[in-house]
């Protein structure tokens, strides 16, 4: 198989198992805070205050899950930078051989 | 620890792993909140991270000043864990966790460096997203940028040890560095609030029930964009990756072929 076909299969994989919890399980909430283990740690010592606040937190959803997206923006920009530099040198360094 | 203890605890590894796959649980699964560790627990983690980050900071240094053409690669691992530590994925349990992309640059440039770049990203999730924590810093880095590529490290060396093919190798070590990223945590939290009846391991079972399970389609997430990118990078930058010794010389024929063809 041709490499990339080989990684076209390995993205489809990623894909179905990203989005198939969606339709497995329908009716989760899929919250996606750490609401859950502090309820746990609330039900072993009900007695704990965290003694600590974030200096800053986004003041709402989408504020938060814009810097979540710039977040990934600026790593998968970075990361698809190099690979387009890495195959221009790998090209021009097999050009020099011939 | 005594090899007993060992022993001991991966019996009850196990014992989870089977529980959590007949009883799933609706479960989150992240680093540490912000304040949600007791001040000693807290200080205990930083303490222990420290002398791995140094390390770290010297592995990256003479790792770049051996090889400056290294940088892009070593800013690619970086971007690459700081790209996947910010997707929040669904999983089967109902809930959503994220991958932390750590198990690539430890395979790449060793766990150490990775110590450094894990830490990096938690900082930046800390400090604008109120995501994890800057007291919790100590411990999030300890399970994320050294439990994490140390594990994914050793058992990528083990597998290559073994005559493993490159794939499975990198795909185990990225998988399980992952899934063990989150026992990690889930110990840290049992250490810190033992149960009143069954004390640290019986609290540590409970948030491994929370973090462990939602994880493990993501480990297994992690484990296939790892070996994605160490596909293109074996297709690209035999070079760069040369340095690093990723290839014996016994994978480094056959792939050149595989890439000409």
């Amino acid at each position: 198989m041709k490499p990339i076909a080989k990684n076209g299969v390995l993205l489809v994989i990623v894909a179905v198992l990203a989005f198939a919890p969606l339709f497995l399980a329908r009716n989760a909430e899929f919250a996606g805070a750490d609401a859950r283990a502090e309820q746990a740690i609330n039900t072993i010592d009900a007695n704990y205050k965290p003694w600590f606040k974030p200096l800053w937190e986004p003041p709402s959803g989408e504020v938060e899950s814009f810097l979540f997206a710039l977040q990934a923006a600026i790593g998968s920009g970075f990361v698809f930078y190099y690979i387009g530099y890495a195959k221009g040198k790998h090209v021009a360094s097999k050009k020099g051989q011939t | 620890m005594g090899l007993r203890n060992m022993k001991k605890i991966s019996l009850i590894l196990i014992y989870i792993l089977a529980v959590y796959i007949v009883f799933p649980n609706n479960a989150y699964g992240m680093h540490i909140m912000e304040g949600f560790l007791p001040f000693n627990w807290a200080a205990f983690w930083w303490i222990a991270m420290i002398p791995f980050v140094i390390v770290g900071v010297r592995s990256i240094k003479k790792t770049v000043t051996e090889h400056p053409s290294l940088k892009m690669l070593l800013g690619m691992a970086g971007a690459f864990a700081f790209v996947l530590s910010a997707l929040k994925i669904p999983s089967v349990t109902g809930s959503c966790s994220h991958p932390t992309g750590v198990g690539l640059g430890a395979i790449l440039f060793g766990p150490a460096a990775m110590t450094v770049l894990g830490m990096i990203v938690l900082i930046f999730q800390a400090l604008l997203l109120a995501h994890g924590g800057i007291t919790t810093l100590g411990a999030n880095t300890f399970s994320m940028g050294i439990v994490g590529p140390f594990v994914s490290y050793g058992i990528y060396k083990g597998c290559q040890k073994l005559g493993a093919p490159l794939w499975l190798s990198v795909f185990l070590s990225a998988t399980i560095g992952d899934l063990m990223t989150y026992i990690t945590t889930s110990f840290q939290l049992g250490l810190a609030f033992p149960a009143a009846s069954g004390g640290v391991m019986a609290s540590a079972l409970k948030f491994m029930g929370i973090f462990a399970f939602t994880q493990l389609p993501l480990a297994i997430s992690e484990g296939i964009l790892t070996l994605l990118v160490i596909n293109i990078l074996s297709a690209y930058s035999q070079k760069d990756l040369g340095f690093l010794g990723i290839f014996t010389g016994k994978e480094l024929p056959t792939r050149k072929q595989g890439v000409k063809a």
